[in-house]
């Protein structure tokens, strides 16, 4: 013990160790009252791991050639010892690192947690985010089957809609004037190392940064602001071992459902693992109806819902970079859920709901019905980040009514455009969506005590 | 009002058949049932190896998995290769299969994951004549397949009672026999369920383990939540 005391101090004096364990570990005070949503930090980090490891050891029967790819792939699952355990860990991770992460950034939205002071940990996370969703379409061409193949087709050729440059652009990228070896090499290359060492350094980052200014809790009440004599907050608790034994029990629970979806599903019904996806890529091909991996499909939605192909990669980028602004959007100084009024919870959870079936409708063909869903939810989603601001305080009578007059107006000038004979009906019916929205959203506060706040406590509760 | 009532009642019922397909008869194959999959195996290389490769199975797997010995294996299902450990290919060249059947002749490795079981179970017993087709049979669950009935021997050939209902409403084909074959209907169908789970077993070797598997690493997970539970509770104790 002794001896174990010595070589620490030895180490002390030459790198900060124990300095690092405590103000990350054994004296990071966090709020007593984390709730089940508080789960989801450090199981990401879990999933990081899990895909980091089993990622290195399918790179080692992995061979990134148009030629061999499909065939190495089954190789891993016949041939390598536990190749199919390591295969499945992997894909399946792939999934339930957006399902972490988009339950672990809805915990954000809730609770306000990416408002002042917390903004920059709110841009960190959403570049992990662009990260991951880098990594993982880069990832999914790997497999080399039809749906690799059409989906990253499709995805590299929305860079052609970029005026002037489009065109070069997707060559550049591709390596080829299609989906080639070439794309392959260098799809291989980015998310074997380039992507995971960026991921890293955000990661590293994120938490950095959240350990400078504390983390936030479901009450949204800053707990540096009642220390007690030692300057020790008075609702905080170390880290470890508190939090590190509570999030141990998070983690089998997520390891059980994971390992479910391993063992008796990993396809889920073709969501996880599409079933197309079994067929080798065949550039002469194309499959009737390609699909994004879910995770991709809520944005997938949007990009269909406008016809210009330009303005659809704008409408799919928005949608992701609009979310990098939600400090400067939602200022309303409450920051948890739990007192913010009844009409924005009812707001929160409606565009949960909304980005669902948006995902639901990217996994669809574009029917004409479901088409016309398509895009009345996309103009509920991004009008739900104006509603967001809006609710930021009480808004005055004739505010309220411009705004929604203004919106709805916006909304028919576009459907006065597209509209035909056919489709008359549909697209009128198909405006009551983001307009019934609206007018609940704005004018509620004027009619109705929906949108009353309550007051939030000086301490944390429960 | 009224016009929007309508367009409702329209439109309802188009989200409904949004998701619809061609009718497939349930496979209901059994992958406990080693006998049937050996069963399915002697089919697979007699009537469809000629043509289709299996080229990520390998032959001593197969015996390993379906409870075959390697001088099993190599009396009874291995025609066209030397060695046990080699993987189920054809001589058939791509170029060639591309002349005579005007399609590349896909490999079957996985196509039980591709396609579906009952899929498969379908399109086996779903080949009709049709004389207006170069081999003279065509196919309701894959129209215009450039397959032959390579199984008519045991199945027989018949005939596509209601065409019309089937190809305009995606009714399910009803069929009227012509020339028998080695195999009653029943039979037939049996066979090609053995098949179905032959191919099943074979786009997933390893599905035949995993589920056992998981369910002692779930009765692990479940030990280790308890523990887990149990030293959070304990530690927990002194926040108040």
């Amino acid at each position: 013990m002794e001896m174990l005391k010595s070589l620490l101090g030895w180490v002390d004096a030459r790198f900060p160790a124990t300095k690092m364990w405590e103000e990350h570990l054994s004296k990071y005070y966090a709020p007593k009252n984390f709730n089940f949503w508080y789960f989801f930090g450090s199981l990401a980090l879990l999933v990081l791991v899990i895909q980091i490891v089993t990622g290195i050891f399918l790179t080692m029967n992995y061979k990134p050639d148009a030629g061999l790819a499909f065939a190495s792939v089954e190789y891993i699952m016949r041939d390598v010892n536990w190749g199919w355990v390591i295969r499945y860990m992997h894909s399946t991770g792939a999934s339930a690192f957006f399902i972490v992460v988009y339950l672990h950034m809805f915990r954000g939205l809730m609770y306000g947690s990416f408002k002042q002071p917390r903004e920059l940990i709110w841009i960190f996370g959403m570049l992990i985010y662009l990260a991951l969703m880098a990594e993982a379409f880069m990832g999914y061409l790997l497999p080399w089957g039809q749906m690799s193949y059409w989906g990253a087709q499709v995805i590299v050729n929305l860079f052609g809609a970029i005026p002037f440059i489009g065109e070069d652009l997707s060559v550049w990228i591709r390596g080829d004037y299609v989906i080639s070896d070439a794309t392959l090499n260098r799809f291989f290359a980015f998310h074997v190392i380039a992507v995971p060492l960026v991921l890293l350094g955000l990661v590293v980052a994120h938490v950095i940064a959240l350990h400078e200014v504390g983390s936030n809790n479901p009450d949204g009440v800053e707990i540096k602001k009642n220390k007690d004599a030692n300057g020790i907050p008075l609702d905080g608790i170390p880290f470890h071992p508190y939090y590190t034994v509570k999030d141990i029990v998070g983690v089998v629970v997520f390891l059980m459902v994971y390992a479910a979806v391993m063992f008796f599903g990993p396809e889920m019904g073709g969501y996880f693992l599409e079933h197309a996806n079994f067929i080798p890529a065949d550039p002469l091909k194309t499959p009737e109806h390609i699909a994004p991996v879910w995770y991709f499909t809520p944005f997938y939605t949007m990009l269909r819902a406008v016809p210009d192909p330009f303005l659809g990669v704008i409408a799919m980028g928005g949608g992701v970079v609009i979310l990098f602004f939600l400090p400067w959007i939602d200022r309303n100084p409450i920051k948890s859920i739990r007192y913010r009024s009844l009409l924005h919870k009812i707001n929160l959870m409606f565009f949960a709901a909304v980005f669902i079936f948006l995902g639901y409708l990217g996994v669809k063909p574009p029917e004409p019905v479901l088409a016309e869903l398509g895009l009345r939810f996309s103009e509920v989603y991004f009008v739900f980040f104006y509603v967001l601001w809006f609710h930021s305080k009480p808004r005055e009578a004739g505010f309220s009514y411009m705004s929604l007059i203004g919106w709805i107006a916006l909304f028919s000038l576009n459907d006065l455009v597209r509209v035909t004979n056919d489709t008359q009906q549909l697209v009128m019916i198909g405006a009551l969506i983001p307009a019934i929205y609206l007018a609940v959203m704005l004018l509620a506060p004027l009619y109705t005590n929906l949108n009353k706040e309550k007051a939030v406590p000086e301490r944390v509760t429960g | 009002m009224k016009k929007i009532l309508l367009a409702i009642m329209m439109v309802l019922p188009a989200l409904a058949l949004a998701s619809g397909g061609a009718h497939l008869d349930k496979a209901d194959y059994d992958l406990h049932n080693k006998e049937s999959l050996q069963r399915g195996a002697r089919i697979f290389v007699n009537y469809c190896l000629s043509c289709h490769s299996a080229a990520y199975q390998r032959y001593n797997r197969m015996g390993e998995d379906l409870g075959l010995t390697v001088a099993q294996v190599k009396s009874n299902l291995m025609f066209a290769a030397e060695k046990v450990g080699e993987p189920m290919t054809v001589a058939l060249k791509a170029d060639d299969a591309k002349n005579m059947f005007g399609t590349k002749v896909p490999d079957l490795s996985v196509v039980a994951r591709a396609r579906g079981a009952d899929w498969l179970y379908t399109y086996l017993r779903t080949f009709y004549i049709d004389e207006s087709r170069p081999f003279g049979v065509n196919n309701t669950t894959f129209k215009d397949v450039g397959m032959p009935h390579v199984l008519w021997e045991l199945e027989g050939m018949k005939k596509l009672v209601n065409a019309e209902e089937v190809h305009e409403h995606g009714a399910a084909p009803e069929f009227e026999m012509v020339t028998k074959g080695k195999m009653t209907p029943v039979e037939y169908d049996s066979a090609m369920r053995d098949l179905t789970g032959f191919l099943v077993y074979m786009g997933e070797p390893a599905k035949l383990i995993r589920y056992e598997l998981g369910v002692y690493v779930l009765l692990f997970l479940g030990l280790l939540f308890v523990v887990s539970y149990a030293m959070k509770k304990e530690f927990w104790k002194d926040v108040h």
